[in-house]
């Protein structure tokens, strides 16, 4: 693992919320080895707390999720009202520019070990709003992304055949996308900065 | 009913163009020195005192928006379009945030999306929808949204486009020739 002690600028930030936030570089996690490191991803995989922010028009179908008949706590999965407290975030179809400031936000708070799925072809070639001024084409330019869910909208049964995917992807250690977006966050920081104009908030949200 | 509010409307204002869509559904085109006038008037003395809605439309072939009012008269559940045409270059009009509050919602859409401005109307400069936008108001016809997608968006290569005539008429009759 690379040692960084390099400082986010953080030019952008209001005054006020400067002592909010630290101005250290996100480090990477590495992974532990042998059979630790698999226990913990078998834990990981069959506890997934999904962030209840419903971005896009796909949130509508994670809320059958949540009923008697697709029941997607016998997986371990569970809606959590805050980023602090969950590890994977749904983008729920289209991201436009200003909520994209807020999926960019929530996703920075989660803490690692955290795990993207994004919903329907919005999210992966902007989908039927691909001309649109407001509505970014791929967000895995914006955020990693583990796994897809293609349709528009896909069903519930379909959204959880993809956080069976995700489970699988843990379980095999293969979902290691919150040390990527570190790996490449000058990268991920300039396509963010290219499309979000007034960005007013720390480089990295603590 | 209506046709006695029209009959007073056209005695009190200089209107160019009457179109009666339904009975109870009329559009009236009156300069923009007026329009405020007869809106105040028709709430105040015709009952018309629900704003439906507040739109443009860029014809920029003609150099012109084209602002629409619709009012609502609860008692004889009918409504009147008010339509404005105001010149491209200077695009101001008139505020009506003192007869309705809401509308400084529409107007402040307005100002965002079309560039129109209303002085005097609260909040009229602050972001609506498009936060720290730049380029030319993007619901104006001369702007072209995707070019300007394809520039700041990173379209995923090996997207296919049909035409859709083109498309139905293989699918359904294969058969016959495009004519």
């Amino acid at each position: 693992m690379k040692k960084d002690n390099r400082l986010l600028p953080n030019k952008d930030m209001p005054d006020f919320e400067r002592d909010y936030f630290c101005d250290a570089h996100p480090e990477t996690v590495k992974p532990l080895k042998g059979f630790i490191e698999k226990f913990l991803n078998w834990a990981r995989a069959n506890s997934l707390w999904i962030l209840g922010f419903g971005t896009g028009c796909g949130a509508i179908e994670l809320r059958p999720l949540m009923t008697a008949r697709f029941d997607m706590f016998r997986y371990g999965m569970a809606p959590r009202p805050t980023p602090r407290q969950s590890c994977v975030f749904v983008i729920g179809g289209y991201a436009s520019i200003k909520t994209l400031k807020r999926i960019v936000r929530s996703y920075e708070q989660i803490q690692a070990p955290k795990f993207v799925l994004a919903l329907g072809s919005c999210t992966i070639n902007g989908g039927m709003y691909f001309d649109s001024y407001n509505t970014i084409n791929r967000i895995d330019h914006y955020i990693p992304v583990d796994a897809y869910v293609t349709g528009c909208m896909p069903r519930p049964e379909a959204i959880i055949a993809g956080l069976r995917k995700l489970q699988e992807l843990i379980k095999q250690g293969k979902a290691e996308k919150a040390n990527e977006y570190i790996e490449n966050f000058e990268w991920y920081k300039a396509n963010q900065k290219k499309v979000i104009k007034d960005w007013n908030m720390p480089d990295y949200n603590w | 009913m209506m046709k006695d509010i029209l009959k007073r409307l056209t005695e009190k204002f200089p209107i160019s163009e009457i179109e009666e869509q339904r009975a109870n559904m009329i559009f009236v085109t009156m300069p923009k020195i007026n329009a405020v006038q007869c809106i105040s008037y028709l709430k105040q003395f015709e009952g018309f005192t629900h704003l439906v809605m507040l739109a443009a439309v860029d014809y920029i072939e003609d150099g012109i928006f084209q602002l629409t009012y619709i009012l609502h008269n609860y008692e004889l559940h009918t409504d009147i379009g008010i339509r404005v045409q105001i010149d491209r270059k200077q695009p101001v009009m008139e505020s009506i945030h003192t007869l309705w509050a809401q509308a400084r919602t529409y107007q402040q859409e307005l100002k965002e999306m079309f560039g129109i401005d209303f002085p005097g109307s609260p909040d009229i400069d602050e972001p609506f929808l498009l936060e720290g936008w730049q380029n030319i108001p993007p619901m104006r016809k001369d702007f072209d949204t995707l070019k300007y997608s394809q520039e700041t968006f990173f379209p995923r290569p090996g997207r296919k486009h049909y035409d859709p005539q083109k498309y139905m008429k293989e699918k359904l009759y294969p058969d016959k020739e495009p004519e």
